[in-house]
Parts: structure tokens; C-alpha cells; sequence
């Protein structure tokens, strides 16, 4: 069985490339599936990135430091079995495939580093044979026949080519014939802090992607009072008894209410892909958090449907904590479904968001007041919120959200329910 | 090509060599004669001919009617008949009207005659834009007829070829078409006394280089040498190759100087689409393949009806500034 590569990871639609920081793991260390594979900065900050399989840890394509467009290979991942045919640690080491006739350890993989373990002189290999180097490193034939000639790892050499390619001049510098590679070009003077953001870079993402949503997605815009007297006063008896970190948050409330209502209306749960809906039987939820000195993200609330309410408040302060902090993860930035953005207590009445490209719907929440409310025939003030609605109109129609808003006014009037 | 040993030299014109040549061929064997339109009397639009119709008379210098189709079959059928006629096409424009000729017959009868049949036509054809001739006088329509099995086809660019090629075609069995760029005809350079005839197979590297080939032929040539020489002054070192035949390619000689450079651009006059340059490329890709430090680049004709006006027309064919900026592309400088 042959190993795969593991790539950069588009983390978000505005996202164009990463920086790698580091890696976590070293070659021939297991990765088990979500586990963190390297860190990766982007306009959001520094990103845990996952992998999604279990897999051994390979060999790494490009260094800390180098900025690479999506999907670009980073590390080639071996399968599992790598580990127990060699041990841990065993073989596929940083680099160059060993010298030919060593074909005792994963045969596999240095074939598909290219043969030219086993290759004989160029006059005896065959033009398929001679396929040097690296999968997904980018770089000239040229240069890759002669690096397989010299045993040089092109993984291990900065390209200067066109799109970083790796061409014949980069080679010069290198392995003279029969020498070992260089060790790999010291760290770059740049391992970004981790968390460091850039909010110029952050307000350039924000940027594209609203201007994206308000291009390309129809939106239309919903928006319901709804009464939060009762749910104020549960959460007020629940928290009563519990110490400062562990009492609940409206927000939280609202969360787990939009999650469990979303099941019902699927088409405002799931990603708009070139104009086709693909729903999502999960409901992850991106819960919007403002950053300090500006900026925002809306990190996702796995299953926040399934989630018991302490939960979901544990996971949000987890999220808030490490938005400022650095280190979200990949998949809380790709994986939301939906967005909610609520403003708390020091906002205003209500808010209009912009739909986050590809998810096709975003539920606000405006800052709990007191106001009048109609309550059998008399005017009484209540506490009420302005939930609102904004969808994309390729995918649901005005109806179905103002069905969704209502069943959302409902879940929040049986907040022991939630 | 080679230049002969002899230090004896004259000063001549690319119009005054293919006159030699012509006037050699039909000195040296009574089965030649010239026929096209306007080649007798009034001496051949691009005055290749003049003074030969004085010389040798209307049979052997023929004016023929406006009549492409016509008149090249006639030279094929003379041809069938044991002569070996030189037809002259005004332009490759107007060849297309003989292209049937061309295709069905010449190219085709002697293997649809089992080898019984030869056809030793040569076809002389001007080509090219630069003189503000317009659409229907300005194409670079070679490519069309490389791809032809049963022909070869040349592209003399240098004084030498212009002298030499003609009679080598006339030798050759099967038909040979030769082009010649119209902006070719008043270059003046120095060819020796005695140039003869030389080979019409074989590239010829025209400038040695290690750093990128240029490859060309007719009348991108001498740009390409001149953008050869801008390079070299950024410190690139371009080989120049000189296809001269079109019609089969010397991949050999290809092959051995991507070999070399590591990095190839194609400079031909014809529209991208198709083109020379796109086979070229291809068999570069192929066979070279892992020679290759940068994709193959290609400078071709905008992909227009040549214009008339003259600074339509020099923005839409190679020129020198266009090529240099290729070859550095493909150098990444």
C-alpha cells in the first residue's frame, strides 16, 4: 500500500497560502486521525492543521518558514503498516533515498520517490525509470534527473524557479556527485509567535470573503422579536449556584437553540459549491468572536447540536480563549455549517450579518433589552431579543427562514428543553 | 552550412542568390524550366526571375495564367513526364488554390503508384509579412505544409541556403516545396564565388550558445540572431537553430542543444495555434523531456489576419524585443 501527501489545507474560502511554523511530529512518529500535524499561519493567526487519518509522519516537502499556496504537498504521509514492517523511526528519515541496491525497507515508498534507489546508470534506466525525485516538490526535469544522479533530496533545496520550482541553478550549490545532501537550509529567521496576528492581513481576509458573500450570494434578511423573559429567568436560577467559570452564557443559549433548530431546515445548514447546496447532517456551529483591535472569526462548535449546554459553554470559552491566544485548529476554521453572531450585552437592538462563503446562512442575535411585549391583551415589559436571519436565496426562500426563526423563538421559550 | 574553404567572395542579395540558383539550375539541365505567374516577361513580382525569360526564352521562363491550380498541376504532370519544372507561387496565399494539386497528387502519387511514379516538382513560394501586402499576401502558412507526408519542405534563410537548396530539391525524386520570406530578398551579405549546392535536410546551429536554444527558421531567423546578441550583452548565452527544413525536422539536432541549454523557445512567424512552433514544442516535450529546466516557449504571430497598417503589422509577428523577453522568461531572469 502506498503512502499519500499530505497538503495545505484550505482554512476558509479566502484563504490562498500558508506559512508553515512547524511541525509536530518527526518522521516515522504515528499520527492518529485528527491529530495536529504541523502549524500553520495564515491571515487568522496561527492554525493547528489535522490530519484526517491515521497515518506515520514522512517526510517533510517544505521547511518552516516557507509560505505555499493550497494544496501544495507539505509532508508525504506513510500508511500504517510502514510502522510495523520498520519500527518507529525507521526508514523514510529526512533525506535522499539511500544508495541503490538498500531496497530492504518500504520498497513502496522510495519507488515512488522516484526509482533512482535502484537506479543503474542513466544509460541503463529507461525513461520511465528514470522519474527522479520527490512527488508534489516542484521542479524542472532537468533538475530532478540530476538530483536523482547525485543522490540530492530536492525536498531538502529551495527552489528559485518560477512558483519556488527547483531548477538546475539551485542544484549547483548542492551535493557534489556521491556526497550526502546538505542538512536541510537553516531554520528561516521567521518562526512567526505563534498567535501573532496580523490584522492588516486579518482585515485583507475579512475583506475578500464579505465582499465575495455580497458578489456572488443572493441574500434576503429575516427578523423576529422573540420574548427571552423565561429563558432569562432559568438562566439566571441556574447560575445562581455555580461559581463564576462555570455559569452559562446567553450566548450559549442562543447557540444550542440555532443548533437544534437547524436539523429541521436543512437548507440553511451546509456549503454553497459552485452554486450547488450540499447540506450537512452535522451542525457546526461558527460562533462569531470579535477580536481585540479589531477583526473577527467565527471558529466552529462541533456537533453543537449534541452538545449539553455546559458543553457548548466550555467549548466557547475554549474557542474565545484561543482565538486570542493563537492556536485554533484547521477544522474549527473550514468546518462551520452555519454562523451565529450575537452581540451580547453591549450592543445594539439587532444586526444583519453577511453570510461567510460557502455556508449559505447566518443567525443574529442583537443585545437582550427590556421592552414592551404584549402579554394577554396588556402591555407588560419583558426582556426581548431581535434574533435575525440572513440566507442565501439561491438555496431556501423567505418562507422556510421565517419558519426557521419561529421555531427558534419556540426553542427558546423551553430553555430546560435545550 | 558549410562555408566553402575558398577566400574568394562576392557581395550579393538572398534575390540575387535564388537568380543563381535558378539560372545554374537551368544551364546545367535541359529538363528545367520556371513557370508561375509574371515570371517571364516581367521578370517575377519579387524580380527573383529577371533577365532569365531574356536569357533562356518562353519556353524555359513560362508565364502562366492567374490560375494556382492549373499551373501546378501542369508542373506536376511535366514532372510525371520526366522534366523538372520549378514552379514559382506568387505567394503562399495563393497556393492554397493549389493546394488540391499539391495534397492529392503530388504528395500522394508515388505511393498510390506503388513506387512506380516519381514526382520531382520543386515549388518555389514566397512568404511572410513585412512589406504591407496586406492579409491575402502577408501569411506564414508553412506549418500547414510540414505537416504533409509525401513532400518535404525547406525554408532557406541565409544566402547560402538560398543559393544551394534549389538544385539539391531539383535532384530529389519526390516534391519539394521551398519557401522563401519575403523579407529575405534584399538582405545582403558576402557568399562565396562558388557556392554550390548544400543539403536541404539538417538544421544548422547559426550561433553557439549554452545557456538557451532559440530555434527558428526563414525569416525570424535573422531577429532571433539579433535577439541572440541583445541576450548576450544581459550575459545570456542563446544557441540559435536554423531549422531550413520544415519538412521532415531535425529532432537530432534539436534534441542535442536542449540537451545542452536545458531551456528551449521556438520563434516562428506563423499563428500560434498549430504552428511549426507547436510541433516543435511537442517533440522537444517528448523527447526531451527530461532535459528541461523551464516549459518550452514559443514567440509566434498573433493569432490575427495580418494587418496592414505598418504598425499593426510589426506588433503582430515576432520581433526582436518580444523574443528577448521570452528567452529571459524561460530563464526566469
Amino acid at each position: 500500500m502506498s503512502g499519500t501527501v499530505f497538503r495545505m489545507p484550505s482554512l476558509g474560502s479566502d484563504m490562498e497560502a500558508g506559512t508553515l511554523i512547524e511541525w509536530t511530529h518527526r518522521p516515522g512518529e504515528r499520527l492518529h486521525k485528527g491529530d495536529t500535524i504541523a502549524v500553520v499561519e495564515t491571515q487568522k493567526g496561527a492554525i493547528e492543521v489535522e490530519v484526517f487519518h491515521d497515518a506515520v509522519m514522512g517526510r517533510p516537502l517544505i521547511e518552516p518558514g516557507e509560505t505555499v499556496p493550497v494544496g501544495t504537498a507539505m509532508a508525504e504521509l506513510e500508511p500504517l503498516e510502514a510502522i510495523a514492517e520498520q519500527g518507529p523511526g525507521a526508514g523514510r528519515a529526512e533525506g535522499p533515498a539511500p544508495a541503490a541496491g538498500s531496497s530492504g525497507a518500504a520498497p513502496g515508498a522510495y519507488e515512488r520517490l522516484g526509482g533512482t534507489a535502484r537506479g543503474t546508470g542513466p544509460a541503463e534506466t529507461s525513461a520511465q525509470g528514470r522519474t527522479p525525485a520527490a512527488p508534489g516538490v516542484r521542479a524542472s526535469p532537468a533538475a530532478r534527473r540530476l538530483a536523482a544522479e547525485r543522490g540530492i533530496a530536492l525536498a531538502e533545496l529551495t527552489g528559485s524557479g518560477p512558483y519556488g520550482a527547483i531548477v538546475l541553478g539551485d542544484l549547483a550549490a548542492a551535493a557534489k556527485p556521491g556526497a550526502r545532501a546538505p542538512a536541510a537550509t537553516p531554520a528561516q529567521a521567521r518562526p512567526a509567535p505563534r498567535g501573532g496576528l496580523d490584522l492588516a492581513a486579518m482585515r485583507q481576509a475579512i475583506a475578500a470573503a464579505m465582499s465575495r458573500s455580497k458578489r456572488e450570494i443572493p441574500h434576503y434578511y429575516l427578523s423576529q422579536d422573540i420574548d427571552l423573559t423565561v429563558a432569562t429567568e432559568w438562566l439566571g436560577a441556574r447560575n445562581a449556584d455555580l461559581p463564576p467559570a462555570k455559569r452559562l452564557l446567553m450566548g450559549v443559549l442562543f447557540i444550542k437553540a440555532v443548533a437544534i433548530t437547524l436539523p429541521r431546515f436543512p437548507e440553511l445548514n451546509g456549503f454553497d459549491r459552485d452554486g450547488r447546496f450540499e447540506p450537512s447532517e452535522a451542525v457546526h456551529v461558527g460562533s462569531a468572536t470579535a477580536i481585540r483591535g479589531g477583526g473577527l472569526i467565527a471558529p466552529a462548535i462541533h456537533d453543537a447540536d449534541r452538545l449539553d449546554l455546559a458543553t457548548v459553554m466550555n467549548r466557547l470559552r475554549d474557542l474565545v480563549s484561543r482565538v486570542r491566544s493563537g492556536g485554533l485548529r484547521a477544522s474549527e476554521l473550514s468546518d462551520p455549517t452555519v454562523t451565529v453572531s450575537s452581540l451580547g450585552d453591549r450592543g445594539v437592538d439587532r444586526l444583519y450579518g453577511i453570510i461567510y462563503p460557502p455556508q449559505v446562512a447566518i443567525v443574529g442575535f442583537g443585545t437582550p433589552r427590556l421592552g414592551p411585549w404584549v402579554v394577554e391583551g396588556g402591555i407588560v415589559p419583558r426582556t426581548l431579543v431581535t434574533a435575525t436571519l440572513a440566507a442565501d436565496h439561491r438555496h431556501s426562500d423567505g418562507h422556510r427562514g421565517a419558519l426557521f426563526l419561529a421555531a427558534l423563538a419556540q426553542r427558546l421559550q423551553e430553555p430546560d428543553m435545550l | 552550412m558549410s562555408t566553402p574553404m575558398t577566400a574568394e567572395t562576392i557581395q550579393t542579395t538572398y534575390r540575387e542568390a535564388v537568380r543563381a540558383a535558378i539560372r545554374e539550375a537551368l544551364l546545367r539541365d535541359e529538363r528545367v524550366f520556371l513557370m508561375g505567374e509574371d515570371v517571364g516577361r516581367y521578370g517575377g513580382c519579387y524580380a527573383v526571375s529577371k533577365g532569365l525569360y531574356d536569357e533562356f526564352g518562353p519556353e524555359r521562363v513560362r508565364d502562366t495564367p492567374l490560375s494556382e491550380c492549373g499551373f501546378t498541376g501542369a508542373g506536376i504532370g511535366a514532372a510525371l513526364g520526366g522534366l523538372r519544372p520549378i514552379v514559382e507561387i506568387m505567394t503562399v496565399n495563393f497556393s492554397l488554390l493549389a493546394l488540391d494539386q499539391i495534397v492529392n497528387n503530388a504528395a500522394t502519387i508515388r505511393h498510390m503508384s506503388g513506387g512506380q511514379f516519381s514526382v520531382p516538382v520543386v515549388i518555389r513560394m514566397a512568404s511572410g509579412a513585412g512589406k504591407q501586402l496586406a492579409a491575402q499576401h502577408s501569411h506564414s502558412l508553412e506549418a500547414w505544409y510540414a505537416g504533409i507526408p509525401g513532400i518535404k519542405v525547406v525554408a532557406p534563410a541565409t544566402l547560402e541556403d538560398a543559393r544551394g537548396m534549389l538544385w539539391t530539391a531539383l535532384e530529389d525524386p519526390d516534391p519539394v516545396i521551398i519557401f522563401e520570406h519575403v523579407m529575405l530578398y534584399n538582405r545582403a551579405g558576402t557568399l562565396a564565388a562558388d557556392a554550390g549546392a548544400v543539403p536541404i535536410t539538417g538544421a544548422a546551429v547559426r550561433r553557439d550558445g549554452s545557456d538557451i536554444s532559440l530555434i527558428t527558421y526563414g525569416g525570424s531567423l535573422f531577429k532571433t540572431l539579433e535577439a541572440a546578441k541583445a541576450l548576450a550583452d544581459d550575459g545570456i548565452e542563446a544557441e540559435v537553430i536554423d531549422l531550413r527544413s520544415l519538412r521532415p525536422l531535425d529532432d537530432a539536432t534539436l534534441m542535442a542543444s536542449v540537451a545542452r541549454t536545458h531551456r528551449a523557445v521556438v520563434i516562428d512567424e506563423g499563428w500560434r495555434t498549430g504552428s511549426l512552433a507547436a510541433e516543435v514544442s511537442a517533440r522537444i516535450m517528448e523527447q526531451a523531456f527530461w532535459d528541461l529546466d523551464a516549459p518550452v516557449g514559443r514567440v509566434c504571430s498573433a493569432e490575427v489576419p495580418i494587418p496592414y497598417p505598418k504598425h499593426l503589422e510589426d506588433a503582430a509577428v515576432p520581433q526582436v524585443p518580444v523574443i528577448v523577453a521570452a528567452a529571459k522568461a524561460a530563464l526566469h531572469r
